[in-house]
């Protein structure tokens, strides 16, 4: 039923881009009509295929190095009353600095590859995954913690056995989020400079009046993240259902 | 009718007896001071008081768990060995792990610690206590009940001469609070247990020792003749249930508690 919903909806959503391009009469370099984007995208899948292989692997590698990184510090600020006391700080200051204003310095750290794209994509993942499965392993019952005691548990034991399962929910809120915003570093990252991606597709038909490969590449991310952000919820739910007995 | 006690077959080790002395002082102020009880070797003493008076705070205690405030006395065994892992402990809450089922549940304390679970042994006191054909359920698809004999055969596995009840059958019904109390009594049977309640019933029905704790301290109050289980229909389980509840009401009537007190 949920599957026939959207499919209602992205028929829906075609159908009043169609009604729009009709009723405003604006030319196709302004709104190209959906029957020519998809066109396009038929005659032109081979560029962007080969584009959208670079943004892919600069997503998911950015996905899982930002996960290990935030999953690593949660445990750490969870393990160290020092680490809860310098980094935590740190981190909300780190918040105050938006992401996207780094991206000229990354890219001229790292360069135009797909380097600087990664990295973008998981200083952008890594806080929402570190604040939530820190947040899930701060959240173990004190009673369960107190009960692992008695048993003999050593903190060490406990961590792994109770706490890191019992917050997994949190790191899947953590990881929905991410799948969300890991796209969106990646993008910005290839719009400062890039020699290859959706985000430099997408600039580069821009500037040559290319519109409808402009919404061509456009379409084709929107559908890899809500691919990924299927994926991901798909991963979430097997965490919350493990985690929920 | 009196209810036979379990004989000796039942007996799986004698508990040692524990000596309690000491205050306890939160930062704001005197929790108790100058508290002596003994709990009776290999039998059940009942703890019971007005909230906030410290009844958990001596469990903790007893346990080695932290607490908020500070400790100053000895808690000693009569056997002289050290309490340290001598203690299991069951909570009003069943503490179990909703990703495991009631077999590995069972075996917590070897997963924690590392250890290959003795399942043979578990499987055997699941069936003790009514579990037997529920070894592959997650928590979540059993009752109140049936999660709290779970918890009861994951305290039976750890095999400690001490067991440490926390209103553990609190939150059941009346009827299977009944089952509970019985099936625990037989199976901790020749352990040395406190059990921590609120509800005269169930310390006129199932103690050896009933010690009362107030502001002013513990004294023990005096047990119907007949040993435990007790027939919750004998009178003298009843008067003694009766005399209970009027002595605790009397008690909390006049208790003026500070809310940090009433908290805890």
């Amino acid at each position: 039923m949920k599957r026939l919903d959207a499919l209602w909806a992205l028929l829906a959503g075609i159908a009043a881009w169609q009604a729009l391009v009709m009723i405003t009469g604006a030319p196709h370099f302004i709104l190209p009509s959906p029957l020519r984007v998809a066109s396009t995208a038929i005659k032109s899948y081979e560029i962007i295929l080969s584009n959208a292989w670079v943004t892919a692997l600069e997503v998911v590698l950015g996905l899982v190095l930002g996960t290990a990184l935030g999953v690593a510090t949660a445990i750490h600020l969870t393990t160290s009353a020092l680490a809860r006391r310098i980094m935590l700080p740190m981190l909300v200051f780190t918040q105050a600095v938006p992401v996207f204003a780094l991206a000229p310095i990354l890219t001229l750290w790292f360069g135009y590859g797909i380097g600087s794209k990664v990295i973008m994509a998981v200083l952008i993942i890594y806080f929402p995954v570190t604040s939530a499965f820190h947040d899930g392993l701060s959240r173990t019952p004190p009673a369960l913690l107190d009960l692992a005691k008695t048993m003999g548990a050593t903190p060490r034991q406990s961590l792994w056995r109770l706490r890191i399962p019992h917050a997994l929910p949190s790191l899947g809120t953590g990881l929905r989020l991410a799948a969300v915003y890991a796209p969106i570093g990646a993008v910005i990252g290839e719009w400062v400079g890039a020699s290859k991606g959706l985000g430099y597709l997408m600039l580069l038909a821009n500037g040559r009046a290319k519109i409808d490969l402009m919404f061509a590449a456009l379409i084709t991310l929107a559908i890899m993240t809500v691919a990924l952000h299927w994926a991901i919820g798909k991963l979430a739910a097997r965490l919350d259902a493990y985690a929920q007995g | 009718m009196t209810r036979p006690a379990p004989t000796s077959s039942a007996t799986l080790s004698t508990g040692p007896s524990i000596h309690f002395k000491g205050s306890f002082t939160f930062s704001t102020g005197p929790l108790f001071e100058d508290v002596s009880l003994r709990l009776g070797g290999g039998e059940w003493n009942c703890l019971l008081g007005p909230s906030g008076v410290g009844k958990s705070t001596i469990l903790r205690l007893i346990l080695g768990l932290q607490t908020d405030g500070h400790f100053d006395g000895e808690i000693t065994a009569d056997d002289g060995a050290a309490l340290t892992n001598r203690v299991s402990y069951m909570a009003q809450s069943d503490l179990l792990l909703p990703w495991l089922n009631v077999l590995e549940n069972t075996c917590l304390g070897a997963r924690l610690r590392g250890q290959t679970p003795d399942t043979e042994r578990a499987h055997s006191l699941l069936h003790r206590v009514g579990l037997g054909a529920h070894l592959d359920k997650r928590p979540a698809s059993l009752s109140g009940g049936m999660r709290q004999r779970a918890a009861l055969a994951r305290t039976l596995v750890e095999d400690r001469d001490i067991v440490l009840l926390d209103e553990p059958f609190s939150a059941l019904d009346a009827g299977t609070r009944a089952d509970m109390q019985e099936l625990a009594a037989k199976a901790l049977w020749g352990k040395t247990v406190l059990l921590v309640t609120h509800d005269p019933a169930e310390a006129a029905r199932l103690a050896h020792q009933i010690i009362l704790l107030s502001s002013g301290g513990a004294t023990t109050w005096p047990t119907p003749a007949s040993p435990p289980i007790r027939d919750i229909h004998a009178p003298d389980t009843i008067s003694c249930q009766a005399a209970l509840l009027d002595h605790l009401r009397a008690g909390t009537a006049i208790t003026n508690q500070t809310p940090q007190e009433g908290a805890r």
